[in-house]
């Protein structure tokens, strides 16, 4: 049958794969990560990804063509930046042509993707709603396959699978799941492959491979949950084995009988009449002109604002340096929501210095804690970690709440429940609604760890689980020379040297890890910053880093802590440790790491719609508190929203600019790594991870139905793994709409302070990075530090970048701050 | 001043809230909170000062006759208000759970589309709440009933360019006007049992209930049954429990507040209300008992099998609501009020903290996890609790039973009418229609035995009318037609069967005519500007041309007898014509009445719900703002309905 070389029939099995590939890679709510939300049409370059992923799944990659137009009108794109890319792409001549087409042409947007065209003939010619009858009850049975612990009566069936379960099911019970003869004896059937079941529905092998893609991508969110555990079935506590094969089989097998139950198996497969190629699904689709103007408007879009920050950067004087060693110094995490807190604190103590590094430490290992009965990974994601660290604490009562018992759900206890804890119920629900406190309900970052716990750190020889327990003294001295090698910091240190992670805290909120370090895998860092601190503290450790070149002098102590970025609160870990000179200065430090925390909740403030701003800086403080415990708050904070930088370089670099806490920081000296070997490590995490969180709030902000999580308030938990729209809808992957709305969807972009060539050797040694940067995923300019030059990274080189803004140099922070919800422009800041 | 007057105030302040509401512009979120918040606030106060005045006077059941709505003769529509221990705690209760919701919504619903219909709706709500607790008679309760069924239409389909919420709104909808039929029957017979409007204070009077049902046992019981129905459907009680969980579509407090917690309990609330009359039928009270025993038994056995947070909350509820029941047949009514309490805060509670349940439950699972150890157990045990796992998954089968029970039948019926279109239907019904007029107005003579069967004939024809338009799938026009010429056939049909006065005709066909009319001109400019008129699927309109849509509600509602036209009084006086023993002339004209409701509210769902339109994009906020980007250029209504729509 072939006629064409070119054209290869997809067999069942490369569509099964192709499919693992393309359906949203989303774990369980508990183990949310952000991550590319396009990961599927990465190999493409940015724009032509997004073509692609349009015709083909209909996914939406810009904002409405008039939306950029209104932009322009409203001076966020700026006219000249559209010019010169305009002038970039076509050449000088062509470019006032294009002008006119960008501003007033009016285009066709209508477009319906390939995905779903196939199956969609089910009601238009065969006038039968196959979804409607079907989804439901898969939906449901999968989910209770599936589910964590809100059935009070689990799966009856144990199983080695999903269709054994199934199987398991329809043999035990009285009731049966399917109804017509043919779909039960197929499904009894021991040698049932996917294609027996295809040959019935469609036929046409040719169509096979289209077929399950529409029915697949006709709730990609069940289907993804699906193929993301069948890869890391790890991800479900109580588990649970399923593959996405069997999975496609029950639903073929409900189509067949529902088809049956309709035209009494006399009905003509759908491939026979509608003779799809699935060769056709994957074609490239030619650029339109339309896709063109969409594509520069959102560069303009772009870089109207990385232009300023670029201007912004050009213009920061050379600060004179002290020789003496800082006041203190204190490493906080990447995390966008660190760079206000770093600002704060650098003007409330000029003296101090801060640094910026992914919040894991540099130390990766599981965490088991007091009681727990698994151990949760604490590091970036895609690392492995061979290392357990286990907490042993006296006390750690787990809060509770009888409101989410399942007696009340039962039928004569239940009906104790509603004369005693309803009116119980009342009262809470006053409570909280009138004056939110801490409840059993929050997650609360700060719970995460017993500060007065220990830490099993140094190894003693216990292995469980083909972990290590602990880390040997050798390991601890490479991860900490790891850590301060690659924040450039070798010398002049202060008697306290803070490591402070973060995490965050919120209540009625279904995305919660979502909302922590990111470098932690959704966990808040306390552990990490203890763990590293005390390593850090080691004496044996500072003697092998002595013998390696790293003098830390005796006096100096590092000190681990929390930052919880909703209440804006830090908590100190192992103070006791600290000699009684360290806690003195420590005790002088303490305030003002608290008013940097106040500040740092103003300003966050000033995007709260429904705070009243009339208040003290103390009173602002407190609300800002309390959105983190209130039940009806849906946005507790508003997370990494407004990213759009990730700068690695010398604080001096950028200091005294105001960023609008929207850039990742993180700190490193181009001095102190000549070869870019620690650059190497930086971008290796940092483009991954910094531009997976920005991308995934760039697609779900773009598109909100199909790639976001839509709102959140009719969200329904379903099996504990994930969210639906209501009573019978598919899961819904991405973020909620709550958690981008702020969002301006702009790419990344990463800033680099490094010679070009030794960036350019570092970013093309690491394949996995450099597709993020050759496809434009994320935006990559150098900062060539003998020139303070800007070169912009462009088909697979450098070329010069001039900016064209101007930047505005401000007295007070404060004074503008407050001026205006919206997104604030690049300034120059003398002081807060 | 007179006790009784306070009530007044229980109605009046939702109203002119409710009003209010509807006056401040989409975008004033503040403003619009506000009025909500106050309204709900302002009522629960002045029903906590009312109640210590209550007491004072010894918590003696108060009367309110508040006006004559229309008058004949033999007939007469009556406001009427009545308050008692029932009344006083579900109107106590509804107070500060609409307090509390509207508190917590205003900061929840922050910056989501729809902002401003959700607060109309919740106020419309309330106030359907409190006419429905507070009515003094059947009449009353039913205009609160009516407005309770639409509210909550309207707040399922709260997401409403989305499909499901949608499809579930219609749902939802079509439940409560089954259960509608059983009150206008209800209503249709006491009216020939007492001869009068009765009120509720009347029936409290065991004498004067048990001296009227003597001798009519029959029409007693039938009265009975109906309002069972109608209590039954209102609380998803066996076997239309299945649209609880399907209406848990809107935001979460909307959720909570109606189908957690007030709107599920009313039929609780109407069985209390109407207790002194079926006190002593003892097979009534049998059967609301086992009506509640089965329920609380499947629906505790679906709850646990339910694997997402809010249905089985929702049927959870349901198990207590049977209970409730159960208490009410058993006649404790103290205690089935203590438990709707509890009941209510409970689930409301739990439904405002069920996204908290993803964190609270992994937690508890990370720390107490034990692996589930399987006790072996005999092969039939097994094989039945297998079984009732399947069965509750599948929910009893109880929504298939009622499609297949209750609409395949009257399906089935609509689509023998598939060879009509628009235009036959001019050329058939019309001519046929004006000479069954003329033949009436001129004065004629049948034999009797052929004259007593044309009321009913008439009244089939009628209810075809309706089950046609119920099917119609490829013209809105046909369809909507169809609906108008139901009202005329009827009016011929009772015509027919009793002197039906050209008064009162005219007071029933002028809001059928008025927004009939006006329906048909939206339809028709829709086909004419749009070629948009077929009902194959959810067209979502409603983005595109707000303004229109909401004519075209008010048209729907106007043709379906809403509280709004004169019709709601028509359709009364109607039945008032229907002789006691003509049950099937009512049968047909409840049932027309409701289908009626049923396909009015699907042709405007269909045309202007259910899809998100593609064509004119609002461009999302790109900043907190209350700016919006518009595609082209639309009309300043258009601009401020859509703002933040695009959700």
């Amino acid at each position: 049958m072939k006629h064409h070389t070119k054209r290869h029939a997809f067999g069942v099995e490369e569509t099964l794969h192709e499919l693992k590939h393309f359906l949203p890679a989303q774990a369980p709510l508990k183990d949310f990560v952000h991550h590319n939300t396009l990961h599927a049409f990465q190999n493409l370059p940015f724009h032509q990804a997004l073509k692609q992923a349009k015709t083909q799944v209909g996914y939406k990659g810009y904002l409405p063509l008039e939306s950029y137009r209104n932009l322009y009108r409203d001076g966020k794109i700026k006219g000249v930046i559209l010019k010169n890319v305009l002038e970039d792409h076509f050449g000088k001549a062509e470019a006032n042509h294009w002008v006119v087409k960008l501003l007033d042409q009016k285009y066709q947007e209508t477009q319906d993707s390939k995905v779903g065209s196939l199956r969609a003939h089910w009601k238009t010619d065969y006038h039968f709603n196959l979804d409607k009858v079907v989804h439901p009850f898969l939906f449901r049975i999968l989910s209770a396959y599936l589910d964590q612990g809100i059935s009070i009566w689990s799966f009856p069936v144990e199983a080695t699978g999903f269709l054994e379960a199934i199987k398991g099911l329809q043999a035990q019970s009285f009731s049966s799941i399917l109804k017509g003869k043919r779909a039960l004896d197929l499904l009894y059937n021991p040698a049932l492959t996917l294609e027996m079941l295809l040959e019935i529905l469609v036929g046409n092998p040719d169509t096979y491979g289209w077929y399950l893609f529409d029915q697949q991508f006709a709730h990609p969110g069940w289907s993804g949950m699906v193929s993301v555990l069948e890869s890391q079935p790890e991800s479900l506590l109580d588990s649970k084995s399923i593959c996405l094969e069997d999975v496609i089989k029950f639903e073929c097998l409900l189509e067949i009988d529902a088809l049956d139950q309709k035209f009494q198996e006399n009905w003509n497969p759908i491939g026979h009449r509608f003779p799809y190629k699935t060769d056709e699904l994957f074609e490239n689709s030619p650029f339109e002109e339309l896709d063109l103007v969409l594509q520069c408007w959102q560069e303009a879009y772009e870089w109207s604002y990385y232009d300023e920050v670029l201007a912004g950067i050009s213009s920061v004087g050379g600060i004179p340096k002290s020789p003496d060693a800082p006041s203190f110094q204190a490493l906080f995490c990447i995390d966008d929501r660190e760079c206000s807190t770093r600002r704060h604190l650098e003007y409330i103590d000029p003296e101090c210095a801060t640094f910026g590094t992914p919040g894991f430490f540099n130390v990766e290992f599981y965490f088991q804690p007091e009681f727990g009965k698994f151990h949760t990974k604490s590091c970036p994601a895609p690392v492995t970690p061979k290392y357990l660290i286990k907490e042993s604490a006296n006390h750690k009562k787990l809060a509770k709440d009888a409101h989410f018992h399942q007696n009340s759900h039962s039928l004569l206890r239940g009906w104790v429940s509603a004369q005693t804890l309803g009116f119980w119920s009342a009262v809470k629900l006053v409570g909280n609604i009138l004056k939110p406190s801490s409840s059993a309900l929050e997650v609360s970052s700060f719970k995460h760890m017993d500060p007065k716990g220990t830490l099993t750190i140094e190894y003693q020889g216990l292995e469980e689980g083909g972990l290590q327990v602990g880390f040997k003294v050798e390991e601890m001295a490479d991860r900490v020379e790891g850590l301060l090698r690659s924040i450039g910091l070798l010398e002049k240190f202060s008697p306290l040297v803070y490591l402070i992670g973060h995490g965050a805290s919120s209540i009625n909120n279904t995305h919660y890890a979502g909302y922590d370090c990111g470098a932690c895998c959704g966990r808040p860092g306390s552990v990490n910053a203890r763990v590293a601190a005390a390593m850090a503290n080691h004496p044996k450790v500072r003697e092998i880093l002595g013998l390696r070149g790293i003098e830390i002098p005796e006096f100096t102590q590092f000190l681990g802590g929390l930052h919880d970025t909703t209440k804006d609160e830090i908590e100190y870990y192992d103070v006791d440790l600290l000699s009684p000179e360290n806690l003195a200065l420590h005790l002088e430090n303490k305030p003002k790491f608290s008013q940097a925390l106040d500040f740092n909740a103003l300003e966050r403030s000033r995007r709260f719609d429904t705070l009243k701003k009339n208040k003290p800086l103390r009173g602002i403080h407190e609300a800002v508190k309390k959105r983190a415990f209130s039940l009806f708050e849906p946005r507790p904070e508003y997370n990494h929203a407004t990213n759009a930088l990730c700068i690695v370089s010398r604080k001096s670099t950028i200091k005294g600019l105001f960023f609008d806490r929207r850039a990742f920081l993180n700190s490193y000296d181009y001095r102190k790594d000549p070869e870019g070997k620690a650059l190497a490590k930086i971008l290796g995490a940092a483009a991954p991870v910094c531009g997976g969180i920005n991308l995934e709030y760039y697609f779900s902000r773009m598109d909100p139905d199909k790639l976001g999580a839509g709102t959140k308030l009719p969200h329904n938990v379903m099996g504990l793994i994930g969210v639906a729209n209501g009573a019978d809808g598919d899961l819904r992957t991405g973020l909620p709409y709550q958690m981008v709305e702020i969002h301006d969807p702009i790419r990344l972009l990463m800033i680099v302070e490094q010679y070009p060539e030794v960036v350019m050797n570092v970013i093309r040694a690491n394949p996995a990075t450099y597709e993020w940067i050759k496809n434009y995923w994320v935006h990559f300019v150098v900062i060539d530090p003998s020139t303070k030059t800007f070169l912009r990274f462009k088909d697979e080189g450098f070329v010069n970048y001039i900016p064209e803004s101007h930047i505005e140099h401000l007295d007070h922070l404060k004074d503008k701050l407050m001026s205006t919800k919206e997104n604030l422009p690049v300034y120059l800041i003398d002081s807060l | 001043m007179e006790l009784s007057a306070w009530i007044q105030l229980m109605i009046g302040i939702p109203l002119v809230g409710f009003i209010v509401s509807i006056l401040v512009p989409e975008n004033q979120e503040k403003i619009l909170s506000r009025v909500a918040f106050y309204t709900a606030g302002l009522n629960l106060l002045s029903v906590l000062v009312f109640l210590v005045f209550w007491a004072l006077a010894g918590f003696e059941a108060l009367n309110l006759k508040e006006f004559v709505l229309y008058k004949t003769e033999h007939f007469e529509f009556l406001v009427d208000f009545f308050f008692d221990r029932v009344g006083a705690v579900f109107v106590v209760i509804g107070a500060m759970l609409t307090f509390l919701i509207t508190f917590y919504s205003r900061y929840y619903l922050h910056r989501e589309s729809g902002y401003k219909r959700f607060f109309n709706t919740v106020l419309f709500f309330y106030l359907g709440f409190n006419i429905t607790v507070l009515a003094g008679n059947f009449e009353t309760l039913f205009i609160g009933w009516e407005i309770l069924g639409l509210s909550s239409f309207l707040l399922v389909a709260f997401y409403r360019e989305n499909y499901l919420p949608t499809r579930n709104a219609i749902k939802v909808f079509s439940i409560y006007r089954i259960g509608d039929v059983g009150l206008i029957l209800a209503m249709w017979a006491s009216h020939h049992l007492w001869h009068e409007n009765i009120t509720f204070l009347k029936l409290n009077n065991a004498e004067l209930v048990s001296e009227h049902l003597a001798g009519h046992s029959g029409i007693g019981m039938f009265i009975a049954l109906m309002l069972l129905l109608a209590a039954a459907a209102k609380s998803a009680q066996f076997p239309f429990s299945s649209w609880l969980p399907r209406a848990m579509e809107g935001p979460t407090p909307s959720s909570a507040i109606f189908y957690g917690s007030l709107s599920v309990h009313l039929g609780v609330f109407l069985l209390m209300r109407t207790f002194p009359f079926w006190e002593n039928q003892l097979f009534v009270r049998i059967l609301i008992g086992l009506m509640g025993l089965v329920t609380a038994i499947v629906s505790t056995m679906i709850a646990r099998v339910q694997t997402s947070v809010k249905t089985q909350i929702g049927y959870a509820s349901l198990t207590q609501i049977g209970i409730m029941f159960i208490e009410v047949a058993a006649g404790l009514e103290a205690l089935a009020l203590i438990h709707f309490a509890g009941n209510a805060f409970l689930r409301t509670y739990q439904l405002l903290v069920s996204p908290s349940v993803v964190s609270y439950l992994i937690r508890e699972q990370f720390y107490g996890f034990v692996p589930k150890s399987k006790v072996q157990k005999s092969g039939f045990i097994n094989r039945l609790t297998t079984s009732f796992y399947v069965w509750s998954l599948k929910e009893w089968n109880l929504d298939r039973f009622i499609n297949q029970v209750v609409f395949r039948p009257l399906k089935t019926l609509g689509h023998k009418m598939d060879f009509l279109t628009y235009k036959s239907v001019l050329l058939y019904f019309v001519p046929s229609y004006l000479i069954g007029l003329t033949l009436l107005l001129i004065g004629y003579n049948l034999p009797p035995q052929i004259h007593s069967w044309l009321p009913l004939v008439f009244a089939f024809i009628a209810l075809l009318m309706v089950l046609k338009s119920f099917t119609e799938r490829k013209s809105a026009r046909l369809s909507w037609t169809m609906l108008l010429m139901n009202h005329f056939w009827m009016v011929l049909a009772i015509a027919e069967n009793e002197n039906f006065s050209g008064e009162e005709i005219a007071m029933y066909l002028s809001g059928v005519i008025f927004f009939g009319i006006s329906g048909l001109v939206v339809i028709s400019w829709m086909k004419n500007n749009i070629g948009q008129s077929g009902l194959f699927e959810y067209h979502g309109y409603i983005r595109r041309f707000p303004f229109l849509g909401f004519l075209f509600l008010l048209s729907t509602l106007g043709l379906m007898g809403f509280p709004l036209s004169p019709t709601f009084i028509g359709e009364d006086l109607l039945f008032s014509h229907i002789h006691e023993d003509q049950y099937v002339l009512a049968f047909f004209a409840a049932l027309a009445f409701v289908m009626e409701g049923i396909a009015a509210v699907r042709i405007f769902s269909r045309l202007f719900l259910g899809n998100k339109r593609q064509e004119p994009e609002v461009t999302l906020g790109d900043s907190l703002s209350a700016r919006f980007n518009l595609n082209g250029t639309y009309s300043e209504v258009f601009k401020k309905s859509t703002f933040k729509n695009s959700i």
